[in-house]
């Protein structure tokens, strides 16, 4: 049997979708456990979600937004063999996310130095919902900034592949995974952000 | 199948040396799935052992009531770690990664897995978690002694050293994750021309229905375990009832995913049987598609019955009544796989060679353990049975009589395909019926020392338990001298035994047409299937063909 050196698309595509699943069910836990504690303590996770800080949580919906229209379009600007704009548009990817980290570290500092945080003594003697609800803020957009790291480490790799040209106008699926995954990371700050920011 | 015998001198090792590629290095970084499968396999077996001969050291300090060989601190520790490494370290990972990594893509006609070096990473990923579980036992606080599911409170307060264990866990969930993503794909893309939904073998839908639950079970269990690592580390109090948390929220989600893992544990043991069963009875499979269909029943509906776990932790009377009704219902599709293998059985001509035995006895053992199963599912008696050694012998008879079992079925039908060479009959039979009798010495007992009321996770007994115990640890010898008995005997076959060509056993799927040992590419001429995977006339008619030199 002759090893025809295949490359797969669907395959490959079919794998990330599935691997995205993933993703979607580690959040799925703490979103459980969110409906779960909103049910048991609604004052104090309302009381909660006042104190994060609206405007700061929308510029970050906005850049994670338009750091994946990037995403998407580098996409297409690989189809058209355009590798300059391809590499310009990683670019601003990862810029939004190097963006979208320091607002959150500004966020957790204010919160921190408030005496907020998972632990401190201010919220082991408040309310236990208190508690609880800012154990759930710090899990969650802790987890979903490692993700961002992750994602902008991964689409760095990415731009460096398209640099010297090992992603190309025909085969550029490892592109495509690419932007799929910032495209989770994205989906899942639009519920986290709601869910902590907006509804409550 | 397209039985054409591709047949070829057995002098050329196959995989085992067309790379001209030696050493170590050879092994541990081929992207070749029959070499992962074998590397999961020693590491699998190996701490199969390990576990063993932990589960030895536990009925030994049971032998007797009172203070035998060790503290109740040292027990606590061996009955985690043994738990510990026998789920996540051997049935979890073992027949995906060691068979279905050998076998699956041959059964379907491929060359390899989609992704051959995610398939090399996942086995890395096992061996990063291992070290890392191992590590916990020897460094920080000592070893975890909360048992294998790391229930809180107490597992966010005690001092051993259970946060390097859960992360390693976590990073051996994320292996089963990979793996399970790996055969999904694999399984849809890659099958050969001819090769249709209905012609898959059953043991590769097996691992299909498996590779689903790994992904859509296991991201759960790797949130809640980070979840009791920042409980510990950073006190985030979410299972902490004291600061409002909510423990059974733990059990919840450690439940969510550990009762389908039962499913990642037995389905491809079920897969195993489906294979040996016909082969071995002359007879095709009956009921085909109900097999493979209930493989799929058995990992959707048992996606809902998590919560008979937990029907003393303090859930509402619905609840329990809901999950018990959603328990009952999984027993259908399993008993369905149970009377689709008798009814092969049926008026076959059956040869009880090594691999059908275990076969045979993994359909008994199964259904005990299935029905006692039943006994902890109906709410109402599962209170009083409940954290008994009834658990303890229902489990073992699943896992150990079932998986176990099926893992060892498993071995006697396809290592001799990989090796080229095999094992003596005799010593095998003779091996099984020891392991068969002291098994059963073994956990019998400890079902009715449950009945009885003797509690589990215990060093120590009232002395009224005392008979059944020293039973249940005479028949932990017979079981260990039986299996090393069976593990000389295949070993020294697989290494220095008779050649072993063709298809002696007269299988119809694909593996079975390949070369022995399969080339590095599996196939000589690419493979178009014609036949259904138990569709024995097409192969009498092949293997004629074959014989008369007719060439394919
Ligand atoms: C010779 C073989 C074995 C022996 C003698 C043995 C013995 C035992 C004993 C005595 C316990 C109960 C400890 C207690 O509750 O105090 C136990 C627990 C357990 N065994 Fe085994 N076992 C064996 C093989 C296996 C196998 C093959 C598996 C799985 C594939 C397994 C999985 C478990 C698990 C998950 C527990 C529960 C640990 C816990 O409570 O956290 N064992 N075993
Ligand atoms: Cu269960």
């Amino acid at each position: 049997m002759t090893h025809a050196p295949h490359k797969d698309y669907s395959g490959a595509k079919l794998g990330m979708w599935l691997f995205l699943f993933t993703e979607l069910l580690l959040f799925g836990g703490l979103f459980v456990l969110y409906a779960v504690y909103l049910a048991r303590y609604p004052q104090e996770f309302a009381s909660g979600g006042h104190q994060l800080n609206v405007v700061l949580g929308c510029i970050n919906t906005l850049i994670l937004l338009t750091s994946s229209l990037c995403a998407a379009m580098a996409v297409t600007a690989i189809q058209q063999d355009n590798r300059q704009l391809t590499l310009r548009l990683l670019g601003g990817t990862i810029l939004c996310a190097a963006g979208f980290m320091v607002i959150k570290y500004v966020e957790w500092s204010a919160k921190i130095h408030h005496g907020i945080y998972p632990g401190s003594a201010r919220l082991v003697e408040g309310p236990p919902g208190e508690s609880i609800f800012f154990s759930l803020y710090y899990m969650s957009t802790g987890i979903h900034g490692l993700h961002v790291l992750i994602g902008a480490t991964l689409l760095a790799w990415i731009a460096w592949k398209v640099r010297n040209g090992s992603i190309t106008r025909t085969d550029f699926v490892i592109l495509e995974n690419g932007a799929l995954y910032w495209h989770l990371v994205d989906l899942i700050w639009i519920f986290i952000f709601p869910l902590y920011y907006l509804m409550l | 199948m397209s039985i054409t015998l591709q047949e070829q001198p057995t002098t050329d090792r196959g995989f085992w040396n067309d790379t001209g590629k030696t050493g170590i290095g050879s092994w541990i970084f081929s992207t070749d799935h029959k070499r992962i499968g074998l590397l999961y396999f020693y590491s699998v077996l190996g701490f199969f052992l390990v576990g063993v001969v932990l589960g030895l050291l536990l009925r030994l300090e049971l032998m007797a009531p009172g203070r035998d060989l060790m503290s109740a601190q040292t027990y606590n520790a061996l009955f985690t770690v043994h738990g510990v490494v026998m789920i996540f370290l051997f049935i979890i990972p073992g027949i995906p990664g060691a068979f279905g990594n050998m076998v699956m893509p041959i059964q379907i006609g491929a060359a390899d897995v989609s992704f051959p070096r995610l398939n090399l990473f996942s086995w890395w990923l096992y061996v990063i978690g291992t070290v890392l579980v191992l590590l916990s036992l020897f460094t920080g606080g000592g070893a975890p002694d909360t048992g294998w599911t790391f229930y809180v409170p107490f597992s966010a307060r005690t001092g051993t050293n259970v946060s390097l264990a859960l992360f390693g866990v976590f990073i051996l969930g994320f292996s089963s994750i990979l793996t399970g993503l790996n055969f999904v794909t694999t399984i849809h893309r890659l099958r050969a021309e001819g090769m249709t939904w209905s012609r898959i073998p059953l043991f590769t839908w097996s691992l299909y229905a498996t590779a689903w639950v790994q992904i859509l079970a296991t991201p759960i269990l790797g949130i809640t375990l980070v979840l009791v690592i920042a409980e510990r580390m950073l006190g985030t109090g979410l299972f902490d009832a004291a600061r409002g948390g909510d423990p059974i929220m733990f059990q919840h989600l450690f439940w969510i995913y550990s009762h389908p893992a039962v499913y990642i544990m037995i389905l491809p043991a079920m897969g195993i049987i489906s294979e040996i069963i016909p082969v071995f009875s002359r007879k095709p499979i009956f009921g085909y598609k109900m097999i493979a269909f209930s493989s799929l029943a058995i990992a959707a509906a048992g996606s809902l019955v998590w919560g008979h776990h937990m029907f003393t932790s303090g859930m509402s009377d619905t609840a329990v009544l809901v999950f018990s009704f959603l328990t009952f219902i999984v027993a259908i599709p399993s008993a369905i796989k149970v009377f689709n293998w008798v009814s092969t059985l049926y008026r076959g001509s059956i040869s009880l060679d090594p691999p059908m035995l275990f076969a045979l006895t993994f359909i008994l053992l199964f259904s005990i353990g299935g029905l006692t199963g039943l006994i902890l599912g109906a709410a109402a008696t599962d209170v009083h049975v409940h954290d008994t050694y009834f658990v303890v012998g229902h489990f073992h008879y699943v896992m150990f009589g079932g998986t176990g079992f099926a893992f060892f079925a498993a071995m006697h039908y396809w290592l001799p395909k990989f090796y080229g060479r095999t094992y003596k009959t005799r010593p095998a039979v003779i091996a099984w019926g020891l392991m068969f009798v002291g098994f059963n010495l073994l956990y019998f007992s400890m079902k009715v020392l449950g009945m009885q009321g003797m509690p589990r996770r215990y060093y120590d007994y009232l002395p009224e338990f005392a008979n059944l115990n020293m039973v249940a640890t005479v028949g932990s010898w017979i079981l260990a001298i039986g299996l090393v008995l069976m593990l000389v005997n295949l070993f020294k076959g697989l290494f220095k035994g008779a050649p072993f060509t063709g298809n002696p056993w007269g299988g119809a799927t694909l593996e079975w047409s390949t070369p022995t040992p399969p080339p590095t590419l599996n196939f000589i001429t690419e493979p178009v299937v014609t036949h259904g995977p138990y569709d024995y006339t097409a192969l009498k008619h092949d293997v004629r063909e074959a014989d008369s030199g007719v060439t394919p």
